[in-house]
């Protein structure tokens, strides 16, 4: 199993940059259904997905870290939430391997509600002093609406873009060997 | 080598918790000019000309979202604006129907007041139902025997004589125009006091001609016509208009200084607008 160590952080490294200026810089602004989109979360669980849970974890602290730098909000408090996504795709990936079409979807919207419950809560925890109202919860139901639309074409550009560098997958390299003609069971026997 | 793998995966896990638990006690404990706030600004240095970059490069898009989401607002907010247009229009369209009922309410009043007709108990009523035909000489009036109106009772709004109730009920009454065929009115000219009979004049059913004139009588163009208050000697036939309503203006005088001549009168009463009048109740005690 060859890995690309190098390619693959660089690949990453190029997402995790253009995730966040394309959030910061137009995706806040773009305003669908009386919220925003929030792509941030949707690329680590894609990432984390496609990856494994380590790069998904490390994939998420980073992402999060220039976020909070480049915002200038607390740093430390998205790399801690985003860790918890990208790790929780990875090992959503490792331990039951999921092929549906819907995967990303549900993965998206389950990430997209840990982003922004677990960053509410931490919001409040370290005191900001925010009433949780109806509109609160209105918008936040929203937001993961509106990235569960979205979740499938991110996943699957976020795919396109690593996937030269991503391991060999074992059923991938299946699939491929059946239609290009060899090393199929049938074949062989 | 599962176990390492295990382990490696636990490890990184937890240095990357540690380390932002770390990174935000620190940032939190340290003042505004510490490490990680300089870091901070250092980055946002870095970062905001490429943001404003990005922001100016994407700004076709955001608009174009833009457009999108404020269709969609316009789209959820029409109906909301359509119901306060339909209100609003409601609205106007009572105020306009109150000004126009004060309009003509302060015409009849001051009327009344001109023509002394206080005294004839005056009912007010509107009219709910008109005559559609060519020949428009009746309309129904929301006010019957209950309201003190009876056959024969004169009806006048702010601009002069309308008519005469013909027929009455409980709660409505049909009021026959001073234009139908079969009217006539005792008349006079109100500067000279030359007496006539007012009626229709065939073929020109919005048109009144002052008849029954004396080749003395001198009628000229502009005279005001009035009711006379009678038109019978005899108390069996009183006359049902009090005097000094007003009716018309003479336009024109046909063979003047002869037993024949007439004049054209003009009714001042808008037969084809009728809306508020009032019933003249009580008859003028001297109108006999």
């Amino acid at each position: 199993m060859r890995v690309a160590v190098p390619q693959l952080v660089l690949r990453l490294t190029i997402i995790g940059v253009l995730v966040v200026l394309l959030q910061v810089s137009a995706i806040t602004q773009i305003e669908l259904f009386g919220t925003n989109a929030d792509l941030v979360p949707l690329v680590i669980a894609s990432v984390g997905l496609l990856a494994g849970s380590v790069p998904g974890a490390c994939f998420g602290f980073f992402v999060g870290l220039f976020l909070d730098l480049a915002l200038v909000q607390t740093v430390g408090l998205s790399s801690l939430v985003y860790v918890g996504i990208g790790y929780g795709a990875g090992r959503l990936r490792e331990m039951r391997d999921p092929q549906g079409a819907l995967v990303p979807l549900a993965v998206g919207a389950a990430a997209t509600a840990l982003a922004t419950i677990g960053y509410s809560l931490m919001q409040f925890l370290l005191g900001v002093d925010a009433p949780v109202s109806f509109l609160l919860a209105r918008d936040l139901l929203a937001t993961i609406l509106l990235n569960a639309i979205i979740a499938t074409p991110v996943y699957a550009a976020v795919r396109r873009i690593l996937l030269p560098a991503l391991p060999e997958d074992p059923r991938r390299r299946r699939r491929r060997a059946y239609t290009t003609g060899g090393l199929s069971p049938l074949s062989r026997a | 080598m599962y176990d390492k793998t295990v382990r490696r995966r636990r490890a990184v896990l937890g240095l990357l918790v540690a380390s932002s638990l770390i990174l935000l006690t620190v940032y939190f404990g340290e003042s505004a000019g510490g490490g990680l706030h300089s870091v901070q600004r250092g980055v946002l240095d870095v970062v905001s000309p490429v943001q404003e970059g990005a922001s100016r490069a994407l700004k076709p898009v955001r608009d174009l979202f833009g457009w999108a989401g404020d269709t969609l607002d316009a789209k959820g907010q029409l109906k909301s604006v359509r119901k306060e247009r339909d209100a609003l229009r409601t609205e106007l369209v009572d105020t306009q129907a109150k000004l126009r009922d004060a309009s003509q309410l302060k015409s009849q009043e001051l009327l009344n007041g001109e023509a002394g007709l206080n005294d004839n108990a005056p009912v007010r009523a509107r009219v709910i139902a008109k005559d559609p035909n060519l020949w428009f000489d009746q309309v129904t009036i929301d006010k019957g025997t209950g309201s003190g109106v009876q056959r024969n009772q004169a009806v006048i709004n702010g601009q002069g004589l309308v008519g005469r109730v013909t027929e009455v009920t409980g709660s409505t009454a049909i009021v026959t125009l001073i234009t139908n065929h079969t009217t006539q009115i005792g008349g006079k000219v109100s500067d000279s006091g030359v007496q006539g009979l007012v009626g229709v004049e065939a073929g020109h059913p919005t048109e009144l001609v002052l008849d029954d004139l004396s080749s003395k009588d001198v009628v000229t163009r502009g005279q005001i016509v009035v009711t006379a208050g009678t038109t019978s000697k005899v108390d069996r036939f009183p006359s049902p208009y009090p005097r000094n309503i007003p009716v018309g203006r003479v336009t024109s005088v046909d063979d003047p200084g002869t037993d024949d001549q007439r004049a054209h009168v003009a009714p001042f009463a808008d037969l084809r607008r009728l809306d508020l009048v009032e019933v003249l109740t009580k008859r003028d005690s001297a109108a006999k």
